[in-house]
């Protein structure tokens, strides 16, 4: 019973409470990049998540046999594996996600939320354990995008989920796509600058300072860059954010 | 010569890359606080976008493609490029002190950037050449120092304004970065333009 209850725990906190997104502040590139609408969102979500969920598990279940000095680059194999065969099957059955992801599909790789779990939970927990937490992480990082991708796609588009027909082909053919909020030649038309870059930082920026508010409100701190306590680089990247110099970090290189 | 500054201009200023395509946001944002951090970091970035563009197109040209394997671009380009990184660091290290105190510390910084991977995976699908991806690389990582420097310095006039209580921190970080990308919109076309 103990053992379900902490289950529970470990899939729910991904969602809110460290949402990897909003909290952690990971993985702002594919954020920013991918979520231009929410089916564009959704397909980045979810290959993310499974991305997470079987490296976790691949991870986890070699964490005893990976020498701790080697952990990074093969963990980077693992993750990179798992990518190359999400990018296959997304080529397969979704082209058109592929072709709207373009680049940042293969750049899953280098998403420093699956990195950062591996380093931070899956190295050091049991297999059902991670996977769960890739779960919660990999959710939690869905309903971040889908939050921005909605914001900018009704307020840049005029519209709601245009373009699911493509994610809902790989289950048959659906005529649902999606629903036109702001219609074509009204009183008002889409502001089309939310669908581009600076649209994105803007949107991030609100939704960061949204969910800053409601984190002070339950008493917890504000999400800072730098806390990428996952990212194996965070020691330098927090250094050199305070503007010293890594002098130190070198001497203890050097011991 | 008039291709080889149209890529070199295209990269820098209407698809920068941080600013246009958001590609290595985080030392973006992260290290952009003081201006000599900033260059520093993205002297780092050019030296190894270059290097790393050189390395992988013969390899994936004469090995992936020439054997049918170009699923195993990414697998191969992200163990190259981590490799790369930790070899240059020891080169420079060894034979180029003064380099080395000048990048070294940024160098490790970069192994998971996306910035350095996606310029790679870019060059390939706009199937450039040897010539035409290591400008396009180069390119790449100055607009990335121009975004850096200019942003370093938005960043420095915010610490001394009175900010609204709920955007403190990283909110108003991205907003200002939303203006900054606002203001590189207006390069839209330019170089089209030029060479029209």
């Amino acid at each position: 019973m103990a053992e379900k209850k902490s289950l529970g725990k470990e899939f729910r906190k991904g969602l809110i409470a460290e949402n990897p997104v909003l909290r952690l502040v990971l993985g702002t590139c594919p954020t920013l990049a991918t979520s231009t609408s929410v089916a564009n969102a959704l397909g980045m979500g979810i290959a993310a998540t499974l991305v997470l969920i079987c490296s976790n598990i691949v991870i986890s279940l070699l964490r005893k046999v990976i020498p701790s000095k080697v952990r990074i680059p093969a963990y980077i194999v693992i993750i990179a594996s798992f990518v190359t065969i999400v990018q296959m099957i997304v080529k397969a059955f979704v082209p058109a996600l592929d072709e709207s992801l373009g680049v940042f599909l293969p750049l899953i790789v280098v998403n420093c939320i699956i990195l950062g779990r591996a380093e931070a939970f899956a190295g050091k927990n049991p297999v059902i354990a991670s996977a769960v937490d890739g779960l919660g992480m990999g959710v939690g990082f869905t309903m971040a995008l889908c939050c921005m991708g909605a914001v900018r796609e009704i307020l840049g588009a005029g519209t709601f989920l245009a373009g699911i027909k493509d994610l809902l082909a790989v289950f048959g053919d659906f005529s649902f796509n999606g629903f036109t909020i702001i219609p074509e030649g009204g009183a008002i038309s889409p502001m089309l600058i939310f669908i581009l870059a600076p649209g994105g930082f803007f949107t991030f920026g609100i939704l960061m300072a949204c969910a800053n508010k409601l984190a002070e409100k339950k008493g917890k701190p504000r999400a800072e860059l730098g806390g990428c306590q996952a990212c194996p680089m965070a020691k330098n990247c927090a250094l050199l954010a305070d503007g010293k110099d890594c002098s130190e970090e070198k001497e203890d290189k050097a011991v | 010569m008039k291709s080889a500054l149209f890529i070199l201009l295209t990269a820098i200023l209407t698809e920068n890359f941080v600013l246009c395509k958001f590609l290595g946001i985080c030392p973006f944002l992260g290290v952009s606080k003081k201006l000599n951090t900033a260059v520093g970091m993205s002297g780092a970035v050019i030296f190894v976008m270059a290097l790393a563009t050189a390395v992988t197109y013969p390899i994936n040209k004469y090995l992936l493609v020439a054997n049918d394997l170009e699923y195993l671009q990414t697998i191969v380009f992200i163990l190259v490029i981590a490799a790369l990184v930790q070899l240059v660091e020891l080169i420079l290290k060894k034979f180029m002190p003064p380099l080395y105190n000048a990048l070294g510390i940024y160098l490790p910084l970069i192994t998971t950037n996306c910035a350095v991977l996606g310029v790679v995976l870019l060059n390939i699908t706009k199937e450039y050449g040897f010539v035409d991806s290591i400008l396009n690389s180069v390119g790449a990582g100055l607009g990335f120092m121009l975004a850096m420097v200019i942003f370093s310095g938005v960043r420095s006039r915010l610490e001394g304004c009175d900010i609204p209580k709920f955007l403190q921190g990283l909110p108003i970080v991205l907003i200002s970065a939303s203006i900054v990308s606002l203001s590189f919109m207006g390069f839209t076309g330019l170089v089209e333009n030029i060479f029209a």
